[in-house]
């Protein structure tokens, strides 16, 4: 009873999941504001907002990431319907983090960003990283999906994978001695990307064909990938 | 002796008024412009770093704690103190690497009460007349105790202005009696995992190990520091004793020293030898001079909103440019 309510929310509790998660999702804007209002941060409060928008620019990625696998496993196809919402949210995190990047620690000085996207590795794949987060936001709506039709959207968006890399390459080669963290992230995208190995979803699709009833009544066949 | 305790001790006193007011209208600026986003301290940071957060929040009264354990009594003020406004005590000592505590920058205020400061020896050994040792007592008695306000650059790209307590490290050496073929002097920290627990982790190879040529040690400027704002230094900082070096990065001023080792060749301190291409002997606060992952040419002072420009020499060229006379400071770095 439970678990099917679980497996397949009604429509009601859908739209209370998402305003849930959307709010969760802001949590750590609430909390930084509120940090910086209350001067709870530290000494170095600009450093905590450059770091922290950074971080949950890549927690939000990989969470985005771990939908599609989440989904298969569990048969929840309505995980798929909060995934544009999580990707939406990595780039609005990315977008703050970029921001305090140009301003609070360059004064909007172009000359020496250019020279830093140049010059320092950390930062130009930074910078890659977010160009190709681009064309993906601009891309998330039903319409564009339409618009490019379902494979072309597919192929566009299977560029999160590089984005992921590139960001968890970022975070290490910043990093000044402790690579604790980057390993720890690195170590779940492996994980997340493994999980998308071709060998892998051959044992996958036997398991969905003998579930295939189930999975017809859930509606539109959302795009598989990423 | 009058033991001051926290509650003695007014924040206002601790945290002089002005930077005080001055911090808080650039946070007041930061928050106005609308939450520049994000996220909180706590979410941003791994368990050390939420812990560490915790620590951050108990704001003045802890700090005082560790620091109020002493005052040091009449100080002379030296000439070669900076007039710029001091930091507050609770930034200087709430903002530290020094990674035999961990390697978040709050660690070290929330996990160095381990650390034990009495009793305390330092070993003269190497190139001496007789490798000895002295009590921490003994040392400080040695020359009278000055309040000396420097600014601190570090690598990192942001600085502090510390009103430390010491006397010239020129004294310590004096009484060391170094042969005439030392030419450089190293500096070695504590390594005791029990009370150091970052020590468990290989971040760095420890002790932590320092060093100056032995011309560098002996300037004026060179300071060995015990103490901050008048009491003694609080344990995050490098108690009881550590070396301070204004016109190099941070990280060249050695903390909780145990031993000064004196040498002929120019030693292979802790950070050339995790980077070497990173990090230099010299290590000169030097504004052309990039750290090859970011630039040198500019730093945040902790409190302020803005960036200033970095000066060569950390704005102590005058005095200590000659020092490097004829020298390659882009290959020497
Ligand atoms: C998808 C894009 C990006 C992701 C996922 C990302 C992620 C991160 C992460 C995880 C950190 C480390 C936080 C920490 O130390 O705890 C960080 C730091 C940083 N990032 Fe990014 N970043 C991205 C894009 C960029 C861009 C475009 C820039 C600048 C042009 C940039 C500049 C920086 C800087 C300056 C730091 C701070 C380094 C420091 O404090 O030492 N990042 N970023």
């Amino acid at each position: 009873m439970w678990a099917g309510r679980v497996a397949k929310p009604s429509a009601a509790w859908l739209a209370r999941i998402k305003v849930a998660l959307f709010l969760a999702c802001l949590l750590p804007t609430v909390l930084l504001a509120l940090g910086v209002y209350q001067d709870r941060l530290g000494p170095n409060p600009i450093e905590v907002v450059t770091r922290g928008t950074g971080e949950w620019t890549l927690r939000l990625l990989l969470i985005t990431l771990t939908v599609t696998p989440l989904c298969r496993s569990s048969g929840w196809k309505w995980l798929m319907r909060m995934r544009r919402m999580l990707g939406l949210f990595a780039f609005y995190y990315a977008l703050l983090h970029l921001g305090s990047y140009l301003w609070l620690d360059q004064f909007f000085d172009w000359g020496a960003i250019g020279r830093d996207i140049l010059k320092r590795p950390f930062i130009t794949v930074g910078v890659a990283a977010f160009m190709l987060l681009v064309p993906l936001a601009a891309t998330s709506n039903q319409a564009m999906v339409r618009r490019l039709g379902g494979r072309r959207w597919l192929r566009l968006h299977r560029s999160v994978y590089l984005i992921a890399i590139l960001a968890v390459t970022h975070f290490w080669w910043l990093v000044k001695r402790d690579i604790t963290e980057p390993v720890v992230y690195a170590s779940i995208l492996a994980v997340l990307l493994g999980m998308r190995l071709p060998l892998h979803r051959w044992g996958q699709a036997r398991t969905q064909a003998a579930a295939k009833g189930r999975a017809r009544v859930t509606g539109p066949a959302w795009p598989r990938n990423p | 002796m009058l033991i001051r305790k926290p509650a003695d001790i007014p924040p206002s006193e601790i945290t002089p008024r002005s930077t005080y007011v001055e911090r808080r209208r650039f946070l007041g600026k930061l928050a106005s412009v609308g939450g520049v986003g994000g996220v909180s301290g706590m979410s941003g940071m791994s368990g050390v770093g939420a812990l560490a957060m915790a620590a951050m929040s108990w704001r003045p009264g802890d700090a005082v704690a560790e620091v109020g354990a002493g005052s040091l009594g009449a100080l002379v003020k030296s000439a070669h103190s900076t007039n710029e406004t001091p930091n507050s005590l609770h930034d200087i000592s709430h903002y530290n690497n020094f990674y035999e505590f961990g390697v978040d920058k709050a660690a070290p205020a929330a996990q160095a009460h381990t650390l034990v400061t009495r009793p305390w020896t330092v070993r003269v050994e190497g190139l001496v007349k007789k490798p000895r040792q002295i009590a921490i007592e003994d040392i400080l008695k040695l020359a009278p105790l000055e309040e000396r306000i420097y600014r601190l650059r570090c690598v990192e790209g942001w600085s502090m202005v510390i009103p430390w307590v010491g006397f010239p490290l020129e004294r310590l050496i004096r009484w060391a009696e170094p042969l005439s073929d030392a030419k450089f002097v190293e500096f070695v920290s504590l390594h005791d995992p029990k009370q150091m627990p970052g020590q468990l982790f290989p971040v760095l190879r420890w002790p932590y190990v320092e060093g100056l040529r032995l011309d560098e040690a002996m300037h004026p400027l060179a300071l060995l520091a015990v103490g901050l704002y008048g009491d003694i230094l609080p344990k995050q900082n490098g108690a009881p004793l550590r070396i301070v070096v204004p016109w190099k990065y941070g990280f060249k001023s050695g903390k909780s020293i145990v031993a000064l080792r004196f040498v002929a060749q120019q030693p292979v301190t802790s950070w050339m030898r995790a980077a070497p291409s990173e990090y230099g002997f010299y290590s000169n606060v030097n504004p052309d001079v990039d750290h090859p992952r970011w630039s040198q040419a500019r730093e945040r002072r902790i409190g302020e909103f803005g960036k200033r420009k970095t000066l060569p020499f950390n704005g102590y060229g005058e005095q200590v440019a000659g020092l490097y006379a004829g020298m390659d400071l882009r290959k020497q770095f």
